[in-house]
């Protein structure tokens, strides 16, 4: 079983980046296992003076689910042509101290939607280049969702194109977190 | 020139004085040379007749840089990506001794899991018997490959567009090699 976790960077109620990681959720084959990270709200501000041991508890909390899982699916909106400050925060926290951060070789992939015609490809892109800045490995495809509330109702996501691709997607991260356990066992 | 191929040590396996040895590499940063070292290095020289072969290899987890996060990021999948590709490689069949005390090798150079050939230059220093009475030579080498053919294509734009890091890189190697006996005093 492939464990991975969920990242939503969006806080709203009724995101359409929170509806597209549980159609992932759906979408992802038997063996795989996509759980939700909903404590995003709680990450406080980053403070180096707040970052001592213990750390505040949703701090570790997020850094822990990371650990824990085999690999990371993060959903991004846009704003103003990049990453929401929040998940940009949650995530400056669980990078330090940089070289022993929990996402470090940690598989991870970005999709993303907006109500806009290019379905946050540029937060999309600032987010992957984070990512591989702070050591994670990276899977290199890109998921736009673009017009997101026309693909999006109450019973969640109505695009079977976006579905298959994020199929492909939870395949494709969940096959570098199967190698990566393979390298481990050989090691 | 001369093109004749010399024996480029006594014949015999010799082992590498990991103290006495770096393996190093320059690329061109910013407005300078950065430079980094392998602390982990190993190698082997054998020879026998004219022939004289080489192993070597460096691991990646050993990379200094003077920053760890730096350090970090050097063995992430962005650049040598450690875990999946631990050691960096060489081997080579083929040394030649040219009569200058030059040697020219052709070798083949694994990087991030990719095998190039490559042609690497340098010198050798002659036999000497240390203190304790064993033979030892010096070999330094010395390369150049375009990194991104490896798949470290790592880079970043600086304000004006240009890219902050070279694709071309040296490496260079100080080997110091180790033979019992003292046969050749």
């Amino acid at each position: 079983m492939t464990r991975i976790l969920g990242i939503s960077g969006s806080l709203r109620r009724d995101s359409h980046n929170t509806t597209l990681l549980r159609a992932a959720a759906e979408a992802a084959g038997p063996d795989i296992e996509l759980e939700l990270y909903d404590g995003l709200k709680e990450i406080p501000p980053y403070d180096e003076d707040d970052d001592v041991h213990p750390r505040p508890a949703s701090v570790a909390g997020l850094a822990s689910a990371i650990a824990d899982a085999d690999a990371v699916l993060f959903a991004t909106p846009e704003y103003n042509a990049s990453i929401p400050g929040q998940l940009k925060n949650a995530i400056d926290w669980v990078s330090r101290p940089v070289a022993t951060n929990v996402l470090r070789n940690k598989p991870v992939a970005v999709v993303g939607a907006s109500t806009g015609a290019f379905g946050a490809v540029w937060a999309q892109a600032e987010l992957r280049k984070v990512l591989a800045a702070l050591g994670a490995r990276v899977v290199d495809l890109e998921l736009p969702v673009p017009h997101a509330h026309t693909r999006i109702d109450e019973g969640g996501l109505t695009d079977d194109e976006i579905r298959a691709g994020l199929a492909d997607a939870v395949e494709a991260l969940a096959s570098e977190a199967r190698q990566r356990e393979r390298v481990k066992v050989v090691a | 020139m001369s093109t004749a191929t010399l024996t480029i040590a006594p014949a015999g396996t010799w082992s590498l004085d990991p103290v006495h040895s770096r393996v190093d590499f320059e690329v061109s940063y910013l407005a300078g040379t950065f430079k980094g070292e392998f602390h982990e290095v190993g190698a082997e020289l054998t020879v026998d007749g004219e022939r004289a072969s080489l192993e070597g290899t460096a691991k990646v987890a050993s990379v200094d840089v003077k920053d760890e996060n730096l350090s970090a990021h050097l063995q992430s999948p962005d650049f040598f990506d450690a875990e999946r590709h631990p050691e960096l490689r060489f081997a080579t069949e083929d040394i030649r001794l040219h009569g200058d005390g030059k040697v020219s090798v052709n070798g083949e150079l694994t990087i991030r899991g990719v095998t190039k050939p490559v042609q690497v230059t340098g010198t050798v220093t002659p036999p000497i018997v240390d203190y304790m009475g064993n033979d030892r030579i010096g070999l330094n080498l010395t390369t150049s490959v375009d990194r991104t053919e490896f798949g470290v294509d790592w880079n970043q734009p600086i304000p004006s567009g240009d890219p902050a890091l070279a694709n071309d890189v040296t490496i260079l190697a100080e080997l110091q090699f180790v033979k019992p006996g003292g046969e050749t005093s």
